[in-house]
């Protein structure tokens, strides 16, 4: 049996950062372009100068990686370690009868082994060795504009056909593009996107693989503050996402445009938030939003300290505050010392854009933005 | 005091309870936790697993009633039911299997709760990476975790900043809480901080963990099984230990009710749910505050002690803090409270520890008895949809 499976979109890999801070798997694995980080390259970087984007933009649909094959042919025993490792007990992995059973006819590898097949290794990986010449060449350009760190965000896989023992796997990497650099909260960067076509012995397509990563100049953040202290690496993770749905969806996308607006009940013009289907003054499901003055004050707030998630900065002071037009929400202090908070602090809408797929309102302190 | 008497009030009692040791470390599985508090509040009701129809647990428990009934020779099910929002639950529980006793649904109903609440999944360390679906209750998140807001702790100490800022109430007020919490938990031998008794100074010395909340103001996180059984008060009555009769059970959501942040209501300084549930105790018992001899308020963080002792009509709002300061929660005060040393002390049994501690104090066999119990209150998590009971002596 070869029936394709359907496309995996897997987002197992954001957050893994390299450069400016932890190593993972996902980032120096053997096949990426960009397994080379300098970490001793000054935070701030070089400026971009004259040419350079056109420079980038020449490796649109280069090859940067060529048909490599992988150090081993598909195996029982890697198989074996990876369903260990993953904790993944599916039989078609390990047991020939089940596998025929299933309509197969032997044991496969597990679909996400694919990359592995691949990659060549821990030796390689910190011998520095790069994937190719023209993965090298990428790598020092963009080391030229400073983007020095670097920062998974996207891996999305079509699966072509399962693979067997004794199948040989191929990669073969091409650009298919280089954003225009973009104002990150870990700073300056440009998404690279590459494609990743995966071949057996005979030359087949096996899995083609679109993969993102964020290359930027790393930077401290600037919200939210912390005190007198101020950290030493950009932040490891990235802000946990929200739970995006029907309800709700129309209020992150206006906050991905710095906008923040607020339901408003199209039959009783009754405001609310958080957000819901139904109004609960006149029970109308009809609504639209109205867009915050952004003026607002401090209901209550808290400084925590513990536990610590990768993403923020402690201590960290989240706010409840209550705008102008009478709603409450949930948000963070920008601009301000954990000690200089307090209920009643008139604040003024700001933005934080978290990371490349995460826009947030956030709130400073009325008279420092009126000094600025 | 109503004349005729509410059905659900005095109909069914708590004949058994039954807990496995409370640690940091089990060593076995949530459902072996929960076979085993079942089996010992059933044996302590004098009664067999075969007896047993009726199984109630929190929506939050891993452990299905089929396969606690399926392990321990309880045979049939004729009533089976789950009460949401986590520590809210707990005397919702008990509410469930006392209408199931008093409408002839079941008769020996088995409420039960079981967790490695510390060694397993710890609750303490927020929703930030929890796996997001699309339903409305994960979805309720968004407002917070993109933020950093993410964790109990974090989630009361808006409402305890909110209530400081109203009423005037410090950290020394939350503390004082925690130490009579903590003096309690000293002399019982079941607690996880026996002989570990705290004093005012050390609460003001442990670290922040969420401002204003310090170390000392959030409660332990513990491995164990509470279970307790309830019957009819009439055959209670014919069994080994004296009944402790539901005098009344109540749940209460609020207007406007969110899990743990109902930040958005004209007022944060009070629990309506909890006033909610209190006047639905007092109207069902026929009793008042005065009438109660004992607490148990629902403390996985001391600020919330506060504002429930002012929405169940112990004292005034904003008055608490004085309340507590006089020592009226003391073993000689007005209303003896968590006299098992609550979860701060104890166990975080998700309340249910509490409630069979209530058992106790009617049935006058707590480590920590006040002379002449009649009455107790008993309550459930605050900040969420709540519940709460009121138990009593027979007669």
């Amino acid at each position: 049996m070869s029936a394709p499976q359907p496309v995996s979109d897997d987002r197992g890999t954001p957050g893994a950062v390299a450069g400016g801070g932890s190593a993972s798997g996902a980032v120096a694995d053997g096949g990426s372009a960009f397994e080379q980080v300098a970490d001793d390259v000054s935070p701030s970087g070089p400026v971009a100068v004259d040419g350079y984007e056109e420079r980038l933009l020449a490796f649109t649909g280069r090859e940067i990686v060529p048909p490599r094959p992988g150090p081993d042919p598909v195996n029982a025993p890697m198989i074996r370690h990876w369903a260990e490792a993953m904790g993944d007990g599916n039989p078609v992995y390990q047991d020939e009868e089940a596998a025929r059973a299933s309509g197969r006819p032997g044991i496969v590898a597990p679909a996400s082994m694919t990359q592995a097949w691949t990659m060549r290794g821990y030796a390689a990986t910190v011998a520095g060795r790069s994937g190719g010449p023209g993965s090298e060449e990428l790598a020092a350009l963009l080391g030229e504009g400073g983007y020095t760190s670097v920062v998974a965000t996207d891996s999305e896989f079509e699966f072509h056909r399962e693979l067997v023992p004794g199948d040989h796997v191929s990669v073969r990497e091409v650009v298919e593009s280089i954003s225009p650099e973009k104002v990150t909260a870990l700073g300056p960067g440009r998404f690279v996107t590459t494609v990743r076509t995966y071949t057996d012995q005979n030359g087949e397509t096996v899995a083609v693989q679109r993969w993102r990563t964020l290359r930027f100049r790393p930077q401290r953040r600037p919200t939210p503050p912390s005190p007198a202290d101020t950290p030493e690496t950009p932040p490891e993770a990235l802000r946990p996402r929200p739970a995006v749905n029907r309800d709700n969806a129309f209020w992150f996308e206006a906050a991905r445009e710095h906008r923040l607006v607020i339901q408003r009940c199209a039959a009783c013009q009754a405001l609310r938030h958080p957000p819901g289907p139904c109004c609960p003054e006149c029970g109308s499901f009809d609504w639209d939003t109205v867009e915050a003055s952004g003026r607002g004050h401090v209901h209550s707030f808290v400084v925590s300290h513990h536990p610590r998630h990768p993403a923020f900065e402690y201590p960290l002071v989240v706010a409840v505050v209550e705008l102008a037009e009478g709603t409450r929400l949930i948000t963070n202090l920008a601009g301000v010392t954990p000690d200089e908070v307090e209920i009643d602090l008139p604040v003024t809408l700001d933005w934080l854009d978290a990371d490349p797929g995460l826009s947030l309102p956030v709130f400073r302190p009325v008279a420092q933005e009126d000094h600025h | 005091m109503s004349s005729r008497p509410h059905p659900l009030s005095g109909v069914a009692a708590v004949a058994g309870i039954g807990a496995t040791e409370f640690s940091k470390n089990s060593g076995r599985s949530e459902l072996r936790l929960a076979c085993e508090a079942v089996l010992a509040a059933v044996a302590d009701a004098g009664l067999k697993p075969s007896d047993v129809d009726g199984m109630v647990t929190f929506t939050a428990d891993s452990s299905s009633e089929i396969h606690i009934a399926r392990n321990t020779g309880i045979g049939e099910l004729t009533f089976f039911s789950r009460v949401g929002h986590g520590g809210g639950a707990a005397c919702g529980t008990l509410q469930q299997a006392a209408m199931a006793v008093a409408t002839g649904v079941a008769e020996v109903v088995v409420c039960y709760r079981a967790f490695n609440e510390r060694s397993g999944e710890r609750y303490g360390l927020g929703q930030a990476d929890r796996p997001m679906d699309t339903s409305a209750d994960r979805a309720a998140y968004s407002w917070m975790t993109p933020f950093g807001l993410a964790t109990p702790a974090q989630w009361v100490a808006v409402f305890a900043r909110r209530y400081m800022h109203e009423y005037g109430a410090t950290s020394e007020d939350f503390g004082r809480v925690a130490v009579v919490d903590r003096r309690h938990a000293a002399t019982n031998p079941a607690a996880w901080f026996y002989q570990r008794p705290i004093t005012l100074e050390e609460h003001q010395a442990s670290r922040w963990i969420a401002e204003p909340l310090r170390l000392l103001d959030c409660c332990q996180e513990t491995d164990g099984g509470q279970a307790l059984v309830v019957v009819s008060a009439e055959r209670a009555r014919d069994l080994p230990h004296p009944p402790a009769v539901i005098r009344a059970a109540a749940q209460g959501s609020g207007a406007d009710q969110h899990m743990m942040t109902s930040y958005y209501r004209p007022t944060i300084s009070g629990i309506p749910e909890m006033g909610l549930v209190g006047r639905q105790l007092y109207g069902q018992s026929g009793l008042g505050p005065g009438d109660m001899d004992a607490a148990i308020l629902y403390d996985h963080f001391t600020p919330l002690v506060l504002p429930q002792l002012e929405e169940l009509g112990f004292c005034g709002r904003g008055e608490a803090r004085d309340f507590v300061a006089d020592g009226h929660l003391e073993l000689g005060g007005r209303l003896p409270f968590n006299t098992h040393g609550g979860q701060l002390g104890e166990a975080y049994l998700h309340g249910m520890n509490g409630v069979a501690e209530a058992v106790r104090l009617v049935r006058g066999t707590s480590v920590n008895q006040p002379e002449g119990v009649s009455h107790v209150m008993v309550t459930a998590g605050t900040g969420v949809p709540t519940s709460g009971l009121v138990l009593g002596a027979d007669g």
